[in-house]
């Protein structure tokens, strides 16, 4: 399979790629790591006029500790991040690039690239939305930020303007006694999510809930937050029955989709048990962190 | 705005460098078996899932049916033809030979990159590792079985050698 043809143009900096995509308008698509963008293109579900490369862009790839949060550049590979050492409470982002696909995709695929696809199965938005990424977008008019949980608009849509590129993902660095995790369902290896679920929970020196955010991917049309679960795990003590009343609306207000790998109600239900197994594992790391 | 304009790519391909005016839309396997002629690398599902055509590129594994020969540029590949050293077959070729790690062969320059590539990364891999550094590599004939024996095998020989070469005792 064969890509239509394109024009190359190969971007040496943010300005640059920006000031491209100005002159080369809606034809044109941002090429990363091209692990979403050539596939499609290979199947002609994409046919850009134009490509503009930004995977040589310097300064895009690799994750920054600032004070307050963690800065990850959005040609961060996958592996990378699979590697990287992170500030306890964001477990959940090596884990779940450890579990997109395989090993040679997780080489060339990145962080970026999969939050601007937007496949509505794909991992990272979950992990994203758990750990309340920010993302930060520069355009012909400079910079903007938008939360995770903005970000998702519609399958294969986010809300990146038209012009605009995505050079970074900030997480704030969560308080101490935090902890998160990612879990998947695949068919097999190398699938996407039919459901991934992560959380991150905050506990205070009694163990209880000061803080927790849950992410769902690959249930809904798009990845969402699950705050009817967020809501009855925050102010409480999180036992195992308190864990699984909240994990229960996992999908509340949700539509699950159904498709060849599992229906509306397999999704469902399986949402709430990764969901209850994810909020409990991240329980347990927030739980041995010191007081 | 020309469509068809061709890019110049300069790439290192098993320590020879090559350049091409390219189309932009050529992949890195068509690069490597249309146009340098190294066949060795296979186009299997042509969809990034099933590692028939992987290829070391700067070191790393990588699907170079989803590789764009122009992302490649400046890069240095290795494929399945730059294993062998001296007319010797390299440790993992044979110990795939000698391990039955093949049937019908199509699979087998893919999986060997990739374990080349895992090998690089742990020297002594249990079976879990190497079962989960393969995950991006089908085989329809082997049940994986004897893949796995053979890259256990080729381990061991490797790490035998890098032992002597350290020790001065290395017989190339």
């Amino acid at each position: 399979m064969i890509p239509a043809a394109f024009a190359y143009h190969r971007a040496s900096s943010v300005d640059e790629a920006v000031r491209l995509l100005q002159e080369l308008g809606d034809d044109a698509r941002v090429l990363a790591g091209g692990h979403s963008l050539l596939p499609a293109m290979k199947l002609r579900l994409a046919r850009p006029g134009a490509v503009v490369d930004i995977g040589r862009i310097e300064g895009l790839r690799g994750i920054r500790r600032q004070v307050d949060h963690v800065e990850v550049g959005a040609l961060t590979r996958h592996a990378d991040l699979a590697a990287a050492r992170l500030p306890a409470g964001l477990e959940a982002l090596a884990e779940c690039a450890d579990r997109i696909a395989d090993p040679q995709v997780r080489r060339r695929g990145t962080i970026g690239g999969s939050l601007c696809h937007a496949d509505p199965s794909a991992d990272w938005p979950a992990a994203v939305l758990a750990l309340e990424g920010q993302l930060v977008l520069v355009g012909p008019g400079g910079e903007r930020v938008v939360p995770a949980a903005e970000w998702f608009v519609a399958p294969f849509m986010t809300a990146l303007q038209p012009g605009e590129i995505l050079t970074a993902i900030r997480f704030p660095v969560p308080q101490a006694r935090s902890g998160s995790a990612y879990l998947k369902l695949a068919r097999k290896a190398s699938d996407f999510a039919i459901v991934g679920a992560a959380a991150r929970v905050t506990v205070d020196g009694s163990g209880r809930c000061t803080g927790a955010a849950v992410g769902v991917t690959g249930v809904g049309d798009v990845p969402y937050r699950a705050t009817a679960v967020e809501d009855l795990l925050v102010g409480r003590v999180l036992d195992d029955q308190v864990i699984a009343e909240a994990a229960a609306r996992a999908v509340e207000g949700v539509d699950p989709v159904s498709d060849v790998h599992a229906g509306a109600e397999y999704r469902a239900q399986v949402a709430q048990v990764y969901v209850r197994r994810a909020v409990q594992e991240a329980l347990g790391r927030a739980l041995s962190q010191p007081a | 705005m020309s469509q068809d304009s061709r890019v110049r790519v300069r790439i290192r391909v098993n320590g020879d460098v090559h350049e091409h005016e390219v189309e932009p839309r050529l992949l890195l396997v068509q690069y490597l078996r249309d146009v340098l002629g190294l066949t060795g690398t296979h186009v299997g599902c042509d969809t990034s899932h099933c590692g028939a055509c992987t290829v070391l590129l700067d070191g790393e594994a990588v699907k170079s049916c989803t590789v764009l020969a122009v992302q490649a540029d400046g890069g240095e590949v290795t494929t399945i033809e730059g294993l062998a050293q001296h007319g010797r077959l390299h440790p993992l070729q044979e110990a795939f030979w000698e391990h039955h790690g093949l049937q019908c062969g199509y699979c087998t320059p893919g999986m060997i990159m990739s374990a080349l590539d895992l090998l690089n990364r742990h020297p002594d891999p249990d079976e879990e590792t190497i079962r989960r550094g393969l995950e991006g590599n089908l085989c329809r004939c082997t049940g994986y079985q004897n893949i796995v024996r053979a890259v256990q095998a080729a381990a061991a020989r490797m790490r035998a050698a890098e032992a002597a070469a350290a020790a001065g005792g290395g017989d190339d």
